[in-house]
């Protein structure tokens, strides 16, 4: 029985990967590989389809199961992170989406340079991005082996190396291949079937309740056996200060790293205008705002139907609460229906993944080429050349991603999601948002802004109870955990603004006013915009 | 157009990748008395300091400083608000459990109603501000935009 699950849940994906490869090949015909066209894929989606592409850019498998299994678990406590995910967008509609249309071209870099010295600039920015991407990516490509190894039912090594070798392939081709415009088409694909799958699920747990939220919220602190607590916080993050300031440092993370995030960003560059951008977050906050609100209710259906002792001896962090609860949904185990709403579950789930890691590894294929090769090459090389390099550079990423993913198998995703979003906010948060907002801001202010959040934010890692000095760390037996937290973010996020404070005020460079209406006069009304 | 203007720039200043400390203001003139006085002509750079003066003037014109003020006026309080507000959220989930654990109505705490609180304030405020763009700012930034660049194309030739 557990091998008709697998057979048809390998059909599904297969079926998936196929489609996926066929709009790469159908989008990538007739194409010259200009930089516009790889890139921003030729500018013209509409902003419902863009929209749709970022919800799909958003949505990681680690919301769709890490957030459901959370509130399985340890109920409203893991309702937090959707709250943080989605709140998130307002930063980025209000003050980030529009200007960044209109001032560049397809990097964040371009933002932040189009006012100040290009080069060191460029090689900042360039660097943080492609480090917020590679962790985020060894995340998903670590969600992706765990996957697999829950789904063929043990803990088969080689089933889960070779599921991120190729799943790091796929994405490698459908990047090199397809750019821009397949990369958005399979975003797009995938958004439809994850909101399909939810709303199917969510419609079912509630017809299971017959349309009853309280008797669903009820019997889900019944069995998760807290009563009342497990609809109040404090399960997870309520024990000691440590454990408290260590969530409002992920909850700052959260809600301020979106903003940074180089494989969003890079999603507003496919619509022709600043409105077409804001058209594009006010779909994608309608769809991640309502899918969030249906894990909520998966979340808490799990616990209800599944209860959370058996999600919790199938995987101890929750993972796996969205399957269990469509098996249970469809029937049970050993029924058709749930060994067709399982398989489908798991199908979406896998497609989730492979998408998301195609739109970062996009991304950061252009964080390569475009800021960090092309401040380095000849100026008079062409853009044809450059968009040969963000080519190779999605195989090499695809490549390193592929084996930090072999050797971080055993790491949390949770953790690693949550540090890509700190170094986002602390790094490419301030340096984008000073270069919108703030007239003085200077090359000197931008370069500390940037390394300034960005060193703290690895080093506070390296030197966390992640890294060292508890039984659960990668290095257990050596303790050099002199920082308490494990999200960065309280500390790093507020150093990386204040680097940049630091040194815009003490540079000897004078800003230069005609930059600064240039950046203010381009970035509200869209003059000059690419 | 403006990125080839750029590109001519760019090629001088790469020599100089951190030219911050000792070079400030080499080679990027501050303002139009410096452009005349120098005596080399560059024409990439002259442009620039066109395209500056025009980009200075349109920010300092009445019809662009309405605009900002206007997404100013909208976007500063409103950040500012929900920014708090999740703030406030975060921590009261986190150190007042006994007021979030205060039942409501039936199952629903005072946790969930702020949690679904959240939401529906997000979903309001993006509503609200694609309102405010698009009745109070869309047009007249388009306008801008338009004149903008007829002034610019002008500056090149």
């Amino acid at each position: 029985m557990r091998e008709d699950h697998q057979t048809l849940a390998l059909l599904l994906f297969s079926v998936f990967v196929a489609v996926t490869l066929g709009i790469t090949t159908w989008v990538s015909r007739n194409r010259q590989g200009s930089a516009e066209e790889f890139y921003a894929g030729g500018r013209l989606f509409s902003p419902m389809e863009n929209g749709f592409a970022i919800a799909g850019d958003y949505m990681s498998a680690a919301s769709f199961l890490g957030i459901s299994g959370l509130i399985a678990l340890f109920g409203y406590d893991g309702m937090l992170y959707s709250v943080g995910f989605l709140v998130a967008w307002l930063v980025v509609l209000l003050l980030v989406a529009e200007l960044v249309r209109n001032c560049g071209r397809f990097t964040l870099a371009d933002v932040v340079a189009a006012r100040i010295a290009e080069r060191p600039v460029r090689t900042a920015v360039g660097t943080s991005s492609v480090t917020v991407s590679v962790l985020y990516l060894v995340a998903q490509m670590v969600g992706a082996g765990s996957l697999v190894a829950l789904l063929l039912g043990g803990t088969s090594d080689t089933a889960r190396s070779w599921t991120v070798v190729g799943v790091g392939a796929l994405m490698v081709v459908y990047v090199s291949f397809g750019g821009m415009r397949a990369t958005t088409w399979i975003q797009i694909v995938k958004a439809v079937l994850l909101m399909a799958g939810a709303v199917a699920l969510t419609a079912l747990v509630l017809a299971r309740f017959h349309g009853d939220i309280n008797s669903l919220l009820n019997s889900a602190a019944e069995r998760s056996g807290h009563g009342r607590d497990f609809l109040a916080p404090g399960l997870r993050y309520g024990g000691s200060w440590t454990a408290r300031l260590d969530f409002i440092s992920l909850g700052l993370a959260l809600v301020l790293g979106t903003a940074g995030l180089p494989h969003i960003l890079s999603r507003f560059y496919t619509v022709p205008t600043a409105r077409a951008a804001r058209r594009s977050v006010v779909w994608s906050v309608g769809l991640i705002g309502s899918f969030y609100l249906m894990t909520i209710v998966l979340g808490f259906g799990a616990a209800a139907l599944v209860g959370s002792a058996d999600v919790r001896a199938s995987n101890a962090s929750g993972n796996t609460a969205v399957p269990l609860l469509a098996l249970v949904l469809g029937g049970g185990e050993g029924s058709t229906g749930g060994t067709v709403l399982f398989a489908v579950v798991a199908a979406i789930a896998f497609a989730t993944i492979l998408a998301v890691v195609a739109g970062i590894t996009l991304a950061s294929s252009a964080s390569v080429a475009h800021d960090l090769y092309a401040s380095f090459r000849r100026p008079g090389a062409k853009q044809r050349s450059e968009v040969g390099v963000a080519r190779a550079a999605a195989a090499g990423i695809g490549v390193v991603a592929i084996a930090l993913g072999l050797l971080a198998q055993d790491l949390n995703v949770a953790f690693l999601v949550g540090l890509a979003f700190a170094v986002a906010a602390s790094a490419n948060l301030p340096a984008l948002l000073y270069s919108l907002f703030w007239r003085n801001f200077t090359t000197r202010g931008a370069v500390w802004a940037v390394y300034g959040g960005l060193i703290p934010a690895v080093v506070l890692v390296l030197l966390s109870p992640i890294v060292s000095g508890s039984p659960t760390s990668l290095l257990p037996g050596v303790d050099l955990a002199l920082f308490p937290l494990e999200n960065p973010g309280l500390v790093s996020i507020p150093a990386g603004f204040l680097a940049g404070w630091i040194g815009t005020v003490t540079s000897p460079e004078p800003p230069d006013p005609a930059k600064h209406a240039e950046a203010e006069v381009r970035s509200l009304t869209g003059a000059g915009a690419a | 157009m403006e990125k080839e203007a750029g590109s001519g720039a760019r090629a001088t200043r790469l020599d100089d990748p951190w030219c911050e400390a000792p070079t400030a203001g080499w080679g990027r003139p501050d303002g139009a008395l410096e452009a005349a006085a120098d005596e080399r002509p560059r024409p990439a750079e002259q442009h620039r300091d066109s395209a500056g003066e025009i980009y200075l003037e349109v920010q300092n014109s009445p019809a662009f400083r309405e605009v900002r003020r206007r997404y100013r006026r909208f976007v500063v309080p409103a950040a500012a608000a929900f920014l708090l507000w999740y703030l406030a959220y975060v921590v009261a989930a986190t150190t007042a459990h006994d007021l979030m654990a205060r039942p409501v109505a039936g199952a629903l705490n005072v946790a969930m109603v702020a949690g679904l609180g959240q939401f529906l304030t997000t979903f309001l405020l993006t509503w609200a501000y694609a309102r405010h763009a698009r009745l109070h700012r869309d047009r007249a930034a388009l306008e801008l935009r338009w004149e903008t660049q007829e002034m610019t194309r002008g500056a090149v030739r």
